[in-house]
């Protein structure tokens, strides 16, 4: 197919502040001083238990700036973001609460949103939201509002020209929140993925983080396109990396996840790593494959952090937060830098 | 048109269970072309149903008529002659229809035969696709056609979500990425630079969430007292 490509504009809003000047929160102090960033991400628990919290902050602790909490991940009901990121606070780790458009309509997510900036919160990653038919409620009607794109100009607007979407002033200024936005540069149509990307820079991000990548070649070419358009000159982007658990898991990622990219030679390496190893003994197994995993999420690691146009990492243990320190340690982006 | 199936057997079968003649209306618009409650739907349905009562041991008397249009009353008011000799009617309208029996004989139980699913296509013999929602709020000429309202998982209208992969949805195999398509399609016509324009949030007064909806044309009104 013959498609032309947009010319890609990304004029500086006269309204946003200068990095640094945002949100006040440590993660935009890390960027605007020049620092490689690096988040993790905590899962809150199906209960009400706030100690599953405490206990992931501690495996967190001095590896990340911030973290993210999930908001309903794959439509699974959990301890609610802001309630979880609250808790996070107390431990002293930095939360980066996620937004999905799936289960609030604007009114929720405004009224979240300064519920959020006055719990002391200062990220907010937007997203439109795993759909409701892959969780635990595929009955439940969605909202979709707003979509991705609407909430992230819709933050922004509240932050910089502190108005509501309706438009009417926020009496005493919006929530100061350092916008965050996905990306998943391996989606199709994947020539458009470079240009979604710079929307959601027109749109207001301040940040992106990435879904997992495993395909080097292909996040290679992506970054490119994204440099060339200048998109990493206005946004701060963090590129997603996590350890694979085995080789079942590799397989199941190349095979059976909408927008995911695992090249055959990662699954080989997990395969390669528990041939020896009897299949009766399964803890052996695991621990094969769980070094293996930390060690290509290293290399990789390493590898993105000499790439063009990268900010930070995104480490995702996936319900596996022990595996945040050891990929940070190897990474070589420890100890994380103090700041003011 | 509006698209419709018909309800299983057994569900109609134990709406009816009290009653021992029914009427059974067809329509012979929309859901004549779909095939779900034109006349001879009407006949195979009723057909069906008195053979069920009679397995049961009892009888079920189903009479048969399908008028041109359910959804207007000049069409059902040919019913009213003997419609009160009936325990309960049956209708093979879409939801439109049933109400609209409904509202003509108030003291009639209007039962639906048929689920009233979208309004879409035929895009293959067999195979009916939704194509509208009814928000009130018309973008196509935004999206090269093509609805995101009614074809993306997520009516996303800054799409596409990362959840598209080789022009198929993540949500179900058989569903094209609205998106995907959207974004040749507007490739083609040499308009992808509308596809950086943030589009804002949708007013969806127009939409589902107030009640039901009216148009009024005064142009087309009558003045008081005079019939149409």
């Amino acid at each position: 197919m013959n498609v032309h490509f947009p010319k890609v504009n990304l004029p500086e809003s006269p309204d946003t502040p200068p990095l640094g000047e945002r949100s006040g929160g440590r993660l935009e102090r890390i960027l605007a001083a020049g620092h490689f960033a690096v988040t993790g991400e905590v899962g809150p628990p199906k209960s009400h238990d706030a100690e599953v919290i405490r206990r992931k902050a501690r495996l967190l602790e001095g590896c990340v700036d911030a973290a993210n909490i999930t908001d309903n991940q794959t439509a699974v009901v959990r301890m609610s973001s802001i309630a979880a990121g609250a808790i996070l606070l107390e431990e002293g780790i930095e939360p980066i609460i996620q937004m999905t458009c799936r289960d609030r309509n604007r009114l929720a997510i405004q009224a979240d949103l300064l519920g959020a900036h006055a719990l002391g919160i200062r990220n907010v990653l937007c997203l439109s939201g795993d759909h409701q038919s892959m969780g635990n409620h595929p009955g439940a009607k969605n909202v979709h509002d707003i979509d991705s794109m609407q909430l992230i100009r819709m933050v922004k607007d509240m932050r910089d020209r502190n108005v509501f979407q309706c438009g009417e002033e926020i009496k005493g200024g919006g929530p100061r929140l350092f916008v965050g936005a996905a990306a998943n540069p391996f989606a199709d149509p994947v020539e458009w993925r470079p240009y979604r990307l710079a929307k959601k820079a027109i749109a207001g991000a301040d940040f992106i983080q990435t879904q997992l990548i495993y395909d080097m070649p292909a996040f290679r070419k992506y970054m490119k396109r994204a440099v060339d358009l200048g998109v990493t000159e206005r946004l701060s982007f963090i590129a997603g990396v996590g350890p694979l658990k085995s080789s079942g898991m590799a397989r199941f990622m190349r095979d059976r996840v909408p927008g995911m990219s695992i090249p055959d030679e990662l699954v080989s390496r997990m395969e390669g790593v528990v041939s020896g190893i009897d299949k009766e003994q399964k803890e052996a197994r695991r621990d094969a494959w769980r070094a293996e995993g930390i060690k290509i999420c290293i290399e990789q690691a390493q590898e993105i952090r000499e790439i063009e146009g990268i900010a930070g990492i995104h480490i995702m243990g996936i319900e596996w937060e022990e595996a945040i320190r050891p990929i940070a340690e190897g990474a070589g982006v420890l100890p994380r830098p103090e700041i003011e | 048109m509006i698209v419709a199936e018909q309800k299983s057997l057994d569900e109609i079968k134990a709406m009816l269970k009290d009653a021992k003649k029914v009427l059974a209306v067809g329509c012979g618009t929309c859901v004549t072309v779909c095939f779900a409650g034109g006349r001879n739907e009407v006949g195979v349905l009723s057909s069906s149903l008195r053979m069920a009562r009679e397995v049961d041991g009892d009888s079920l008397t189903v009479d048969e008529v399908t008028v041109q249009r359910q959804c207007e009353t000049e069409y059902i008011d040919g019913l009213a002659d003997d419609v009160e000799s009936y325990d309960a009617v049956l209708s093979l309208g879409c939801g439109v229809g049933v109400q609209s029996l409904a509202e003509r004989f108030p003291a009639m139980r209007i039962f639906p035969a048929l689920n009233t699913k979208f309004m879409g296509y035929p895009s293959e013999h067999g195979v009916w696709e939704e194509r509208c929602q009814g928000c009130g709020n018309c973008i196509l000429h935004l999206t090269g056609g093509i609805c995101p309202v009614s074809r993306c998982s997520k009516q996303l209208f800054n799409g596409p979500c990362g959840g598209s992969q080789a022009g198929i949805c993540e949500v179900d195999p058989d569903t094209s990425c609205a998106w995907q398509l959207i974004w040749e399609r507007l490739g083609e016509q040499g308009l992808i630079e509308q596809l950086m324009e943030v589009e804002p949030p949708k007013d969806w007064s127009t939409s589902r969430d107030g009640g039901h909806r009216r148009i009024v044309r005064d142009d087309l009104r009558l003045p008081d007292g005079e019939e149409g």
